[in-house]
């Protein structure tokens, strides 16, 4: 199989000395499903970043949906996010002044697609995620649950090759949880890569294979 | 699903061809920034406020001196463009040329000319209100002879009494200026109000409205010709005559006048048409001044600060959902972009409020002293244009913050 997602010797530093890489390196095939387990501060933040291409490393090689990133130009970096990466975050990052639907069509905005093909597939996507019934409403209207599933909706809208989520059920109660990773596991269906962060054992345990990050390294690559 | 239709499947690698880039055309930029107008509808009023009294008080300064001075070149118009003057020029060795005593009526009698009148210089002649007062205070009142049509032709009327008529010519009579008489202090005519002039008392039979074509002869005092000449020595040379033209042959009328009043020396004679220069003194009245204008300068100022301020807190506040934009796939770019539509887009709103404010206040103005209402074209496009420029220089700053921030930064806030 294609790797999708290619770190070798991953060292990332921020300014002030911190390393929050050591030396990662990892490899996930198109379509696999990851949970990245670890304590805060084990690097599991930054290393969603460096695949989301949100940050360079300082040191080794990142390779994403077959770009080398070290190489790539900005707007490249931003193309590809534009096009073929999905991010889920923990606190969901809504516009409150915009509808559910406006909301996920956003995640089309810089694709270059036409305002109407965009609230087209903002509305499958919504419907997908089961929200077909709250399309005109706003952030503050929905349940948390259902605010990350309009965020998922949002990643899933551009069909992206890997949807890289950020602790998607930290601000939600186990039940909202549950369908929000069953959700996201979902597209897997369709060939796209998922990773996961979470340092909920129970919800990383569900995951087909789990990387295990302490104090910026993987020290641990379990399949199951 | 429908949704497959729209989009390709995914893929691993990206499809041939040219790498998928970042895009967002300038229509959807626009949306964008009013999109997040919107969100902040009463902040982006009090900021877009600045601007708009800025603006509109500048407007308001251009309208109204528009407005005034289209008023001022409508009352001359009214007063007829079609009245031409004829005075004494400089004779061939420099000396000031005289015009021949039968040059009214040979202008009188021009075809396309409806009347002719004349005054002259009485110049040994000194106004006083009574023989007590000192000769050497005249109060710069000088004494001319005039044609009885003076005021036909001049298109004045009399605040009191009549003109010269036929009477004068054998009677010491005498008309006044309107300034004349504010200065004499002489507000009615009457049998027993004498006016001293030159050893000699003269009845004030008339007082005339301001002449707005020549103003110089609102500070005279008229008496008629064969009185000046005997009582004076006034000579019959007429030291200005105005001509009424017919309007359709003025420019005819014009070429002509200095060959008609001096077939001998056309020369030595000078034309002009009054009319013209007082346009170009309405024109110069109407400019605006610069204190008012420097003042709305300075509001625009502060209410360009006032922006950059808020965009300044504004790209603060919105941290999460510039980074969020970034993981969208913004560019740096687009962000900074997006921050300077919309500081741009909300100046502009502030432009046209300010040209709307502007106007009004224009109107109002207009409409309480019966002028015309005028706003230079000009300004309907400078308002918004000048918004627009302002805003995007009062942008530059948050914009470029805003593009800075690290996207991982900015969604950990």
């Amino acid at each position: 199989m294609t790797s999708v997602l290619a770190l070798r010797d991953v060292v990332k530093e921020y300014a002030g000395g911190v390393r929050a890489l050591r030396g990662v390196t990892v490899s996930v095939q198109a379509g696999e499903q990851v949970a990245i387990v670890g304590a805060s501060g084990s690097g599991k933040t930054t290393m969603l970043t460096v695949l989301g291409t949100l940050e360079r490393a300082t040191s080794g090689s990142v390779e994403v949906a077959g770009v080398d990133i070290e190489r790539a130009s900005e707007a490249r970096l931003a193309g590809l996010r534009a096009h073929r990466i999905g991010f889920v975050f923990q606190d969901f990052h809504l516009q409150e002044s915009l509808t559910a639907l406006d909301n996920v069509a956003t995640g089309l905005l810089y694709t270059g697609a036409t305002a109407r093909r965009r609230r087209e597939a903002a509305r499958a996507a919504l419907e997908r995620v089961g929200l077909g019934e709250r399309l005109a409403h706003r952030p503050s209207m929905l349940s948390g649950g259902e605010r990350q599933r309009v965020a998922i909706a949002r990643a899933l809208v551009k069909r992206p090759v890997i949807v890289l989520a950020d602790e998607p059920t930290g601000n939600l109660d186990s039940r909202s949880g549950e369908d929000v990773v069953g959700l996201l596991k979902g597209v897997g269906s369709e060939g796209t890569t998922l990773v996961l962060i979470t340092h909920d054992q129970q919800i990383a345990a569900g995951f087909a294979r789990r990387l295990l990050m302490r104090d910026g390294e993987i020290v641990g690559d379990e399949r199951s | 699903m429908a949704v497959e239709h729209v989009l390709p499947s995914p893929a691993a690698e990206p499809p041939s061809g040219a790498p998928e880039r970042s895009r967002l055309p300038a229509l959807e930029l626009l949306g964008v920034a009013l999109q997040g107008l919107r969100t902040r509808r009463l902040r982006a009023a009090l900021s877009a406020l600045g601007i708009a009294i800025g603006i509109g008080a500048m407007v308001a300064v251009v309208g109204v001196s528009s407005s005034a001075q289209a008023n001022l070149l409508a009352e001359i118009d009214a007063l007829g463009t079609n009245l031409l003057t004829v005075t004494p020029g400089s004779t061939l060795f420099g000396g000031t040329a005289v015009l021949p005593n039968s040059s009214v009526p040979m202008l009188d009698h021009m075809d396309g000319v409806q009347a002719a009148a004349a005054v002259y210089q009485a110049q040994t002649a000194v106004v006083l209100r009574s023989p007590y007062v000192p000769t050497t205070q005249t109060g710069g009142i000088g004494v001319d002879a005039a044609s009885d049509a003076l005021p036909r032709v001049l298109s004045t009327g009399l605040a009191a009494g009549r003109f010269l008529n036929a009477v004068s010519a054998r009677y010491p009579e005498v008309v006044l200026g309107s300034e004349a008489a504010s200065v004499l202090q002489i507000e009615h005519v009457g049998q027993h109000l004498l006016l001293f002039v030159d050893d000699r008392w003269f009845v004030v039979i008339g007082i005339l409205d301001p002449v707005t074509l020549d103003s110089t002869l609102n500070s005279d005092v008229f008496i008629s010709l064969p009185v000046a000449h005997r009582l004076f020595g006034t000579a019959p040379n007429p030291s200005e005559i105005y001509v009424r033209a017919d309007q359709s042959e003025v420019e005819g009328v014009s070429r002509l006048l200095a060959a008609t009043a001096d077939p001998k020396n056309p020369s030595s004679v000078s034309v002009a048409r009054p009319t013209d220069a007082l346009k170009a003194r309405a024109a110069a009245k109407g400019q605006f001044t610069t204190l008012l204008l420097g003042l709305g300068a300075v509001a625009l100022l502060v209410g360009a600060i006032g922006i950059a301020n808020i965009m300044v807190i504004s790209v603060l506040e919105r941290r999460g959902e510039i980074g969020l934009r970034r993981a969208l796939g913004a560019t740096r770019g687009h962000i900074s972009a997006q921050f300077l539509a919309e500081s741009a887009l909300l100046a502009a709103l502030g432009g046209i409020a300010g040209l709307l404010f502007g106007g009004l206040a224009t109107w109002v103005y207009a409409q309480n002293r019966q002028q015309p209402f005028v706003v230079p074209t000009w300004a309907l496009i400078a308002a918004p244009v000048c918004g627009l420029a302002i805003g995007a220089i009062a942008g530059l700053y948050p914009a470029a913050k805003a593009a800075r921030l690290s996207p991982t930064e900015a969604l950990r806030s």
